[in-house]
């Protein structure tokens, strides 16, 4: 690794935590979350110098994303009206601490206790294609699994969350047209 | 990973970028001008521009409880990630920085907007720039899947996320030709992602004007720079993604991606003015129940051909 990477790479850790922290500082909903977004783009930048530009890059994509809409869902759900108020995000102070302490403590004797394997072979131009082969060949059943998991679990909570079933829509009968929705949509079902 | 490209490239990229912006707008203006019955002039068509010197002189608008770091980081996101959505997109033969995973880079710059502009509808501490912010969400949730799944149809095309792959394996047969509805998603997702026309719901009359409504000065004029900044981005973006790059017979190569670019900027112009306002709600059920599934349908035809020989 050369000295320009080496340099991104501790810039990028350094704001990465400064952005963790500040996750747990500031005192408005809006700015912790967009800490915590600022901390997941450095992460991303890091997996990028370490060589994986493609999980880099998409680690900033889904965490942009993914960060906004749960800005929405954590405003929407703030204990104060509209989370608008002054609040914390330590809870549990001493507990939270003893936790983090013992998460941390875990991962960093993971770093120096696991037998790193030796690389074998030389690096490949672009680790994109290796990535996707390592992914989709031979833990093709854990993804397709997974991503099966991860469906079901988004119909069921979804199901779980709607008040209104097809009766509402259709009528006891099933036999409505058109639907009788709360909000139209686009393609008039 | 990174083929740097000329050093010159680093200014030329924005400057291109602006150039396209200012026809876009110019364009639209001569359309707007011809629709009321007023004469066409150069001078005409560049009044909008003025727009610019008067927001630079333009007072402040000071708001009670806003909070101005957040709102100034989300009114500068939007066109500098427009400006930064380019170091991918090949003009001719040069390209700032031809990445490895360009598509992917174009689309993460591309969602930036929505952090940009729910900060920019957040930031001012006022009802309706927070709908605006809301609403552009609610769309994005509607646009951005289909959009995603267009560019993985180019991308599967040509086995590739770089984007001068994707230019460079259309040969003769531009991929607008034979994935003609990821095209049009895609330059569906363009007008989405710049909130213009059809999808200028966000920045609504219905709202006081949204997300830019409690914007002025230099605020007011970087937001409403980066919709066409994003406009012009997506056009040419669309130029190696679907219509061949610079490839063409007799003229050089960026003599090429300037027409196409041009014409496919003047296709988005025209029919950002004939389009009527969508409101999100109905753009969503639309966006998943019919273009996403035969989104899906659309990669299934370069991944199949791409398994043929």
């Amino acid at each position: 690794m050369g000295v320009t990477n080496t340099v991104l790479l501790w810039v990028l850790g350094v704001l990465a935590l400064t952005g963790g922290v500040l996750v747990f500082t500031l005192n408005s909903m809006a700015r912790v979350a967009f800490s915590l977004l600022g901390c997941l783009v450095c992460v991303g930048g890091v997996v990028t110098v370490l060589g994986l530009p493609y999980l880099g890059v998409v680690i900033v994509l889904m965490m942009v994303m993914e960060m906004v809409i749960m800005a929405v869902f954590m405003i929407a759900y703030m204990m104060n009206p509209a989370g608008l108020m002054p609040m914390s995000m330590v809870h549990n102070t001493r507990g939270a601490l003893v936790i983090s302490g013992a998460v941390l403590a875990a991962l960093v004797a993971g770093i120096f206790l696991v037998p790193w394997p030796g690389r074998t072979g030389a690096r490949p131009k672009d680790s994109t294609f290796q990535l996707g082969m390592s992914l989709m060949a031979d833990q093709m059943l854990t993804m397709v699994t997974l991503g099966f998991v991860l469906l079901a679990t988004m119909v069921g909570a979804t199901v779980l969350a709607t008040r209104r079933g097809r009766y509402d829509r259709f009528g006891d009968e099933l036999d409505r047209r058109p639907a009788e929705d709360p909000a139209g949509g686009g393609v008039g079902r | 990973m990174v083929d740097a490209g000329k050093w010159w490239t680093l200014p030329v990229a924005p400057a291109l970028l602006l150039g396209f912006a200012v026809l876009a707008v110019a364009g639209k203006t001569a359309l707007d001008d011809r629709g009321a019955g007023r004469s066409v002039t150069p001078v005409g068509v560049l009044r909008p521009l003025l727009a610019v010197p008067r927001a630079l002189v333009a007072q402040p608008r000071r708001l009670p409880a806003s909070d101005r770091l957040l709102w100034r980081l989300g009114v500068v996101t939007v066109p500098v990630a427009a400006v930064l959505s380019t170091l991918v997109i090949p003009f001719g033969n040069h390209v700032v920085a031809d990445l490895s995973v360009g598509v992917v880079w174009f689309n993460a710059m591309e969602v930036l907007t929505w952090a940009g502009l729910w900060l920019a509808g957040w930031g001012p501490n006022a009802a309706f720039s927070l709908v605006g912010g809301y609403r552009f969400l609610a769309q994005g949730l509607a646009y951005e899947l289909p959009l995603m799944f267009a560019l993985i149809s180019a991308a599967t095309g040509a086995q590739s996320l770089r984007v001068t792959d994707i230019a460079g394996a259309q040969h003769g047969l531009w991929y607008a030709v034979w994935m003609p509805f990821a095209f049009a998603v895609h330059l569906t997702g363009v007008l989405a992602f710049s909130f213009l026309g059809p999808f200028a719901y966000p920045a609504g009359r219905d709202i006081a004007d949204g997300v830019l409504g409690e914007t002025s000065g230099v605020d007011r004029l970087l937001l409403r720079a980066g919709r066409w900044l994003w406009l012009a981005a997506g056009a040419a973006m669309a130029v190696p993604l679907f219509l061949g790059g610079g490839a063409g017979p007799g003229l050089p190569a960026w003599a090429w991606s300037l027409v196409k670019t041009v014409l496919v900027l003047g296709l988005l112009v025209w029919v950002l003015r004939r389009l009527p306002a969508l409101r999100a709600d109905r753009y969503v059920e639309l966006a998943w129940v019919v273009l996403l599934p035969a989104a899906i349908v659309q990669v299934l035809v370069p991944a199949l051909v791409d398994l043929g020989p």
